[in-house]
């Protein structure tokens, strides 16, 4: 069973920004097939995310959450159907792979900070690298998005140096760095302690009051009531179903949904 | 009734450490005599370097013929090493049968060398840039053209004359300079997808590595010229050099490859989910990692790379070691007891002061490489 904790932010959630567009389309999954080898590990994926979407996506350990979330920027490749990202569909081309991986931020459970790297050249790298900011620009962003997860301070530090709460701040701010439209979170708080899964929380609370498009595999339901306006759950790599969080928590339809909210609300 | 509970009433304060904790008794208590063991081992030990220092020194110092002494000196009965002999033959052990009137070249090349290598070494040393592009291009053209002549009026001196040091390390350092990048991308092409430049890279390394550099060096002397276009010769110097980088690459694309697995696929993965293409995704974030686990191996294969240029003589070329050994067979007014001795000895300990040198580099780089990441 996975870890599942119910840390809530306490504050009152601004939803002025938090519109979800009708007709921008983010992400588009069409009939989406993948195997590993002979398993087959996702199964008829369709799932249609427009812009503002926050979306959280849950299920048991083993039923392709990660896995699908990595099809979004390819770091896993899927065999049948259709991914299209911002109207880019996703093939074999490496060059429409960087362009939609550009505009789509991930962060991991186990952060993946460059640990050679000071926290600064971490925020740097890829606007320099990849969109060709100019180092002292690059380098104003990084501030303003340390402070935005209020780090700041740390900016000269190489991660191996700072707590769990505090790289996982930092990653995102380094997905930030990037401006991507779209934002992925592969269960970013699932490695922390209790007290820094709240100030990683918060930070993606403000993510999505600023209209962020988001998709968190997480097993926050706290957090899920609280900002996504839609809940996903997932087992043998199929959707099994999707509601907005207030009917899927108190009326959901499945039996597998049944069974697995019973597990996890007390 | 319970007693559990403790409140001091007095604090204690400061005294010094009881006697035997400090100081070099006690270090001796703790490190030498600690144990009955221990006690026999330090006698042992001492015994051992009482025995085999004074006639070291006697060799060494005390017997032993200064630079400024003669052969006669050097032949008396029981007289230790001849550095007369090291210091009258220097030139040629430096230079091989490189003209005398133009040693200043080779001096030059050995000036500018350490001149552009030093800064290079010093992590804070300003314009690493330029630095790097002074030595690893401009340096070598111009210390081409200033070794071999034939330009700007320089007498044309043809390879078959250097030799001694000169040689030792110009193959050297175009050996570390070339195996090291060569290596790298041998060790990136064994990983990559692509079946053609696997198999490619794969054959080379285990094609190399399966044939002993002597072997090597044979072939490149003798085979190489076979499929040369009729007439066109290569030069024995260059294919020695050509030979001894092949050979190390190997090795280094082997030990590259053991730090390119120590890293966790997550910095693959965070690196891709950014953005960078491959070679930035290499360049910037695997590498520099990779590359900083495994610098002892590298520096493993400097130093053997180093050493095994002595095995050039196999081609005719008079390395360091082999100009040594020529001079203790043919100097016949050095002839002594103890001559060809001190030349090997002097021979060593040149090839360990470089050495040395190498392996106390790569630990100061290590430990300032170390942003200390491990949690
Ligand atoms: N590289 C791989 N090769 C083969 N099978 C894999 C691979 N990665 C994952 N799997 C399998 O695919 C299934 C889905 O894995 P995935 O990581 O997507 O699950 P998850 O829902 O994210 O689980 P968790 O909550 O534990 O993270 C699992 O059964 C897993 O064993
Ligand atoms: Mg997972």
């Amino acid at each position: 069973m996975s870890q599942v904790s119910e840390t809530t932010v306490e504050r009152e959630i601004d939803t002025s920004q938090m519109q979800v567009s009708k007709t921008e389309v983010a992400i588009d999954v069409v009939n989406m097939h993948k195997w590993y080898g002979d398993f087959h590990v996702l199964r008829d994926i369709n799932l249609r995310v427009m812009k503002g979407e926050r979306i959280v996506i849950a299920g048991p350990s083993g039923s392709g959450k990660s896995t699908l979330i990595r099809c979004i920027n390819r770091l896993e490749e899927h065999q049948e159907g259709q991914i299209i990202v911002n109207g880019t569909e996703l093939t074999a081309d490496l060059k429409r792979i960087d362009e939609v991986r550009r505009e789509v931020g991930m962060v991991f459970q186990h952060f993946n900070l460059f640990p050679h790297l000071t926290i600064l050249q971490n925020l740097t790298l890829a606007p320099i690298w990849v969109r060709g900011i100019p180092k002292a620009e690059a380098e104003a962003t990084a501030m303003h998005y340390l402070e935005r997860v209020k780090i700041p301070e740390q900016a000269n530090k190489f991660p191996g140096q700072l707590s769990g709460g505090q790289q996982q701040r930092v990653a995102i701010a380094r997905s930030l760095c990037m401006q991507p439209r779209i934002m992925l979170f592969d269960e970013p708080t699932s490695a922390l302690d209790p007290e820094m899964v709240k100030e990683v929380l918060e930070v993606m609370i403000s993510l999505a009051e600023e209209g962020m498009t988001m998709i968190c595999v997480t097993h926050e339901m706290g957090f899920a009531r609280q900002v996504a306006n839609r809940v996903i759950f997932m087992d043998q790599g199929q959707i099994i179903e999707q509601n907005e969080p207030e009917e899927f928590f108190s009326n959901p339809q499945h039996e597998r949904t049944k069974l697995f909210l019973s597990q996890i609300l007390h | 009734m319970t007693d559990i509970g403790f409140v001091r009433s007095e604090l204690v304060t400061a005294r010094p450490a009881p006697v035997r904790t400090t100081g070099a008794i006690a270090w001796a208590q703790k490190n030498l005599f600690a144990t009955p063991l221990d006690t026999v081992l330090t006698i042992l030990g001492l015994l051992f370097l009482a025995w085999i220092i004074p006639p070291l020194y006697g060799f060494f110092f005390g017997n032993a013929v200064g630079p400024n002494g003669t052969v006669e000196q050097c032949r008396m009965e029981n007289a230790g090493a001849c550095w007369a002999y090291i210091a009258a033959e220097m030139e040629f052990f430096i230079y091989g049968f490189y003209d005398i009137p133009e040693q200043w070249r080779p001096n030059i090349v050995f000036a500018l060398g350490a001149i552009l290598l030093v800064p290079l070494l010093i992590p804070k040393a300003p314009f690493k840039r330029t630095n790097a592009v002074l030595f690893i291009v401009v340096y070598p053209i111009l210390s081409y053209f200033l070794l071999a002549g034939g330009v700007f009026g320089l007498k044309v001196i043809p390879t078959e004359k250097w030799g001694g040091l000169l040689v030792t390390l110009i193959i050297s350092v175009i050996g570390i300079t070339l195996s090291f990048p060569l290596g790298v991308i041998l060790a990136l092409g064994r990983q990559s997808q692509l079946p053609i430049i696997k198999t490619v890279c794969v054959g080379f390394i285990e094609l190399i590595r399966a044939v002993p550099l002597i072997t090597i060096l044979f072939m490149a002397s003798i085979m190489l010229p076979l499929f040369m276009p009729q007439g066109m010769t290569v030069d024995k110097f260059l294919r020695a050099i050509v030979g001894v980088t092949l050979f190390t690459s190997a090795y280094m694309a082997e030990v590259v490859r053991g730090g390119l697995q120590a890293i966790p696929r997550g910095q693959y993965e965070a690196a891709s989910a950014l953005g960078l293409g491959y070679w930035k995704r290499m360049w910037f974030i695997i590498l520099p990692q990779a590359l900083k686990h495994v610098i002892p191996g590298i520096v493993n294969n400097f130093i053997s790379l180093f050493k095994d240029t002595s095995l050039v003589y196999i081609v005719g070329m008079k390395d360091l070691l082999e100009a040594v050994k020529t001079k203790n067979d043919t100097a016949l007014e050095w002839q002594s007891a103890n001559t060809a001795t001190t030349g090997y000895i002097f021979a060593a300990m040149v090839f360990w002061v470089f050495c040395f040198g190498m392996s106390r580099y790569s630990m100061y780089m290590e430990r300032r490489l170390n942003t200390g990441y491990k949690r």
